[in-house]
């Protein structure tokens, strides 16, 4: 393993700064109104006309959460490969990498809230649809070893369309990789907190989304392993309207609460404040 | 032979299922049932037996002997609750230090509205999360096809092997070629996009070894899978737990093959 110092002094390539003000427009997929992206910064990408969660991309999140200038990124350089000369593969990345900035679907690192350190991950629904390749299985494992090895507790903030079909098998065993990283996390007693965000489906919650000590979800989140219309196709059965929400994850025993976004930050600085990091 | 043919020859029915290969690997079996928890989950047939000299837990994935078994069985797609029956027995070998031999075939996790709300996608999570800390060896054999999450839930073992036709893929090439091309008919590109033949999991490290089919000799083939199997288990039983975890550890942790700073890692 790589020999590391300090808390955020591991050598990174840097990628710029990890938050731009670049200004923008953002539509509510619900209401279909505009809004600039500083508005829905403030309002913690609430739609202010209808109420709507709009779904919040990765570095915006960590913004919401982390205390100011507190997040450094790690492993920004990572990114995925068309090593299988999978069908439009190669032109998706492209596409992901064009519109949003990033180099992959996931942003690791580490963070401070309410003055404790934190180790984080976010994925980011806008890069084909934040499903789970090599890179982002990487940059999760990695983030794990490393928050082991600084005895720093985890928050995942997850979404995913599941595992990427366009790496084959390889992005099936990143959920074992994973996982591995986690086990072991959990071995040495350290607090992993899961941020369930919609859409978190397939492979995603078939592994990390589903392996946290404090399982969190958004409100109205579509959560869940199989697909709705694949259930729907198999057993013909009616489904009911709240089926694979995060309401009705709770309902059946499978999340500790539904967490508003007003609520957050504070309940991330509280769980780690239970759990014992001091502040710094 | 394409990827296609091979998923249509694991597909097919008169293929010595689960529940043949436990028999024909496993003597002096006892069968365990129950997941404590909620079910039985016929699908998942498990108990304990012995490979040759070794006593072992079992853990098979049956699709089934006739239509009502079929039925009874999801055609061998697991409930959560059979995937919680898996790990009760595994923890259960833990505690006794005998190994356990999974047998994979299914076409993946049961996709139904009670899957779901008994946590389905938990449910394979755990098995995974605790797969990954036994301390007692695991090997796994993809008899037929191992079907994404819901065959990983059994798979995440110390070596994997494949038999000679099995597949194993993230995604059914069915559900691949109708999410990608809106085209179910397509399964036979999306199978060969895919890779999932046996060839292509060694070549990925994904498994260690292939097993030679042989049906018509079929007590003969499982004698030989037997004596690798038992080899392998004596060698990994010989290992310190912590080295035992360490070396699974690694056999993941190395597997993504991806662009760092410039330069391809795998």
């Amino acid at each position: 393993m790589v020999k590391r110092f300090g808390l955020f002094s591991r050598r990174r390539v840097p990628r710029g700064v990890p938050f731009s003000d670049e200004e923008y427009e953002v539509t509510c997929s619900h209401c279909k109104k505009a809004f600039l992206r500083s508005v829905l910064l403030d309002s913690q990408f609430i739609c202010p006309e209808c109420g709507a969660y709009i779904r919040i991309p990765a570095r915006d999140r960590i913004r919401l959460i982390a205390d100011k200038d507190s997040f450094t990124e790690f492993d920004a350089g990572i990114t995925s490969v068309d090593f299988l000369g999978f069908p439009g593969y190669r032109e998706k990345l492209t596409k992901a990498k064009d519109a949003t900035g990033e180099l992959s679907a996931v942003v690791t690192g580490v963070m401070r809230v309410g003055g404790r350190p934190c180790a984080v991950y976010v994925m980011d629904s806008r890069f084909i649809m934040a499903s789970m390749g090599s890179a982002v299985g990487e940059k999760i494992t990695r983030l794990f070893e490393y928050a082991t090895e600084m005895r720093l507790p985890v928050l995942g903030v997850t979404c995913s369309g599941g595992a990427r079909m366009q790496e084959g098998i390889v992005s099936l065993m990143q959920m074992a990789k994973c996982s591995g990283a986690v086990k072991r996390h959990s071995e040495a007693g350290l607090l992993y907190c899961v941020l369930l965000t919609d859409p978190t489906t397939g492979g995603m919650t078939a592994s990390v989304a589903m392996e946290g000590d404090i399982t969190l979800a958004e409100p109205g989140a579509l959560v869940g392993f199989a697909g709705r219309r694949v259930i729907e196709q198999t057993t013909g059965a009616e489904l009911p309207k709240n089926f694979q929400t995060s309401e009705f994850l709770l309902e059946h025993g499978f999340a500790d609460a539904i967490l508003p976004r007003e609520k957050m930050r504070e309940t991330i600085a509280l769980l780690l404040r239970q759990h014992g990091k001091e502040a710094v | 032979m394409t990827a296609y043919d091979r998923l249509k020859i694991v597909r097919s029915s008169d293929r010595p299922q689960g529940h043949d290969f436990v028999e024909a690997l496993f003597t002096d079996r006892f069968e365990l049932c129950g997941d404590r928890r909620f079910a039985e989950d016929p699908a998942i047939m498990a108990g304990i037996g012995y490979l040759g000299d070794q006593v072992v837990t079992y853990i098979a994935i049956d699709k089934g002997k006739d239509l009502n078994d079929r039925m009874k069985k999801h055609f061998g797609c697991p409930l959560p609750e059979g995937y919680r029956k898996a790990l009760r027995l595994m923890k259960q070998a833990e505690k006794f230090h005998r190994p356990v031999v999974c047998l994979v075939d299914t076409l993946g996790a049961y996709p139904g509205a009670e899957g779901e709300e008994r946590g389905q996608g938990q449910a394979i999570a755990e098995n995974i999360l605790e797969m990954m800390g036994l301390r007692t060896p695991v090997l796994s054999v993809v008899i037929g096809e191992g079907g994404s999450g819901g065959a990983l839930a059994l798979a995440s073992a110390d070596r994997v092997y494949m038999l000679e036709n099995a597949v194993y893929s993230v995604i059914t090439p069915d559900g691949c070629a109708s999410i990608l091309w809106k085209d179910a008919s397509r399964v036979q590109d999306a199978a060969a996009c895919l890779h999932i033949t046996a060839q292509d999991m060694v070549d990925f490290g994904v498994a260690e070894d292939i097993f030679r089919e042989d049906f018509d000799r079929f007590d003969k083939m499982c004698g030989e899978i037997k004596t690798r199997l038992l080899c392998d288990l004596h060698a990994l039983c010989a290992m310190s737990v912590p080295r035992l975890l360490e070396e699974r550890y690694n056999r993941f942790r190395r597997i993504g093959i991806f662009e760092e700073n410039g330069s391809i890692r795998q």
